[in-house]
């Protein structure tokens, strides 16, 4: 199975792109443990998780095409 | 003065059938608050004044330098200098003369920002910092104001509207979307990063045009959704914003309670220390250390493994007297409430306690 990372703002620089794809990530918390193994500077970022255009705050099942993003906060005004 | 229907200067909206005469009203009898009158305020302002909102409030404290001039256009090279909130009362006041504007040229804090944001029913967040935009969420749940947000950095910007509830819906604010207040230079700001000038000028156009779908009724405006833009690949996502239960834990439950609150150390970055659970298990054979469960009297799984007493973050704040240990561990369900509740205690404290919270919570000590 494949999962389709979205990434705004800084998280793209820090990946190197504005979309990513995992595989094998079984639910969302695997999936962001990958990323932190593999971009440890994510780590000092906060940012909303969405799964499918929807905010999540707790561990949700991935399935194959579902779509991850990340999103940090903007300040600027 | 009263609505006047008929009015040619808006005869090219009210003959739009879904805004007519009663939409051209409604704004007429509306109050909105701009808050920051620079990139998103500037041009959010200039729609909404030339939309002829009836009411509409400018506060900014700061003053017109040269680097704003390149997004904020309603400025010209001779305001530099000038208090951003006046020069633009008068500006906009000759671009419409038959509405109300008020220039509140003062730096919004706890202590006086609900006595002003009461006076409106639309609130526009266009300022350029978290201690603001998560002191001006806050301000509106406590007085249920609509919260129109917008936000940029570079090429992106976010837009959403916050505290308004659709029917049968639940009102999600800023503090849903991010509910961990990011540590200071862990999110660049515009001095930093750079901004393109026609982004802020996009995204506070949407944050004006919300306003008015709000107001007049009209469209399917962002409530409990946010959309992203980027102006290099035209893209925009969309995501849907869902309220969470412990978000409302984390703003201050009253009036005395906001007022007592320094948003600027709460998003100082000084974050308190963290213990992992491990070195907390250790740390509770000490019998000098107090430990706090900051979680509400009826949120389960009870505790007996050890010794603590329960005082809830909602009122944390006044019982931060009683607290004698001179190390304090505090604990909540995930960790995010007792990291709140050591750095009120540290705010108040200063350096004469050791304050720790326990990282990931209770539910990660119990694993």
């Amino acid at each position: 199975m494949q999962v389709k990372v979205l990434l705004f703002g800084q998280l793209a620089d820090i990946l190197g792109n504005s979309e990513i794809y995992l595989e094998d990530v079984s639910n969302s918390d695997m999936l962001i443990e990958t990323l932190h193994l593999q971009y440890p500077e994510l780590l000092n970022f906060k940012y909303a998780i969405a799964l499918d255009n929807k905010v999540i705050s707790r561990k949700m099942v991935l399935r194959d095409n579902s779509t991850i993003a990340l999103l940090p906060p903007f300040s600027g005004g | 003065m009263a609505y006047r229907s008929g009015n040619p200067r808006y005869q090219r909206q009210t003959s739009l059938k879904e805004l007519g005469e009663d939409g051209q009203e409604r704004l007429y009898n509306a109050k909105v608050l701009v808050i920051g009158a620079g990139g998103l305020g500037c041009p959010a302002l200039q729609y909404l004044v030339a939309a002829g909102v009836g009411t509409i409030g400018i506060a900014d404290h700061d003053q017109v330098s040269l680097s704003n001039l390149h997004r904020q256009v309603l400025y010209s090279t001779d305001d530099i200098g000038l208090s951003k909130a006046l020069r633009a009362a008068d500006i906009l006041a000759s671009l419409n003369t038959e509405i109300e504007i008020n220039a509140i040229n003062t730096l919004l804090t706890s202590s006086n920002s609900l006595d002003i944001i009461s006076q409106y029913d639309i609130i526009l967040d266009g300022t350029d910092n978290f201690a603001s935009r998560y002191m001006i969420n806050d301000a509106c749940v406590i007085l249920d104001k609509t919260l129109v947000y917008g936000a940029i950095s570079r090429f992106e910007g976010q837009v959403a509207i916050f505290n308004d509830r659709k029917e049968g819906e639940i009102s999600t604010n800023y503090r849903d979307l991010f509910p961990d207040i990011p540590a200071e230079g862990e999110i660049q700001n515009c001095e930093e990063t750079g901004v393109l000038g026609v982004l802020p000028g996009i995204i506070g156009c949407m944050m004006a045009s919300e306003t008015i779908k709000l107001i007049a009724g009209i469209g399917d405006p962002l409530i409990n959704r946010l959309i992203t833009y980027n102006t290099l690949n035209n893209q925009i996502y969309e995501l849907e914003i869902q309220a969470l239960p412990d978000t409302r834990l984390l703003i201050p439950s009253n009036a005395g309670e906001f007022k007592q609150t320094d948003y600027d150390w709460l998003c100082s970055g000084v974050s308190m220390p963290e213990l992992e659970p491990d070195l907390f298990t250790q740390m509770l054979d000490h019998s000098e250390i107090s430990v706090i469960d900051v979680r509400e009297t009826h949120e389960i799984p009870l505790i007996n493994e050890f010794e603590h007493q329960n005082i809830p973050l909602s009122v944390f704040r006044s019982k931060l007297a009683s607290i004698s240990a001179d190390t304090v561990i505090l604990f909540c369900q995930a960790g995010k409430r007792s990291a709140q509740a050591a750095k009120i205690m540290s705010e108040y404290y200063g350096n004469s306690k050791k304050i720790y919270s326990l990282k990931g919570g209770i539910i990660n000590w119990k694993k």
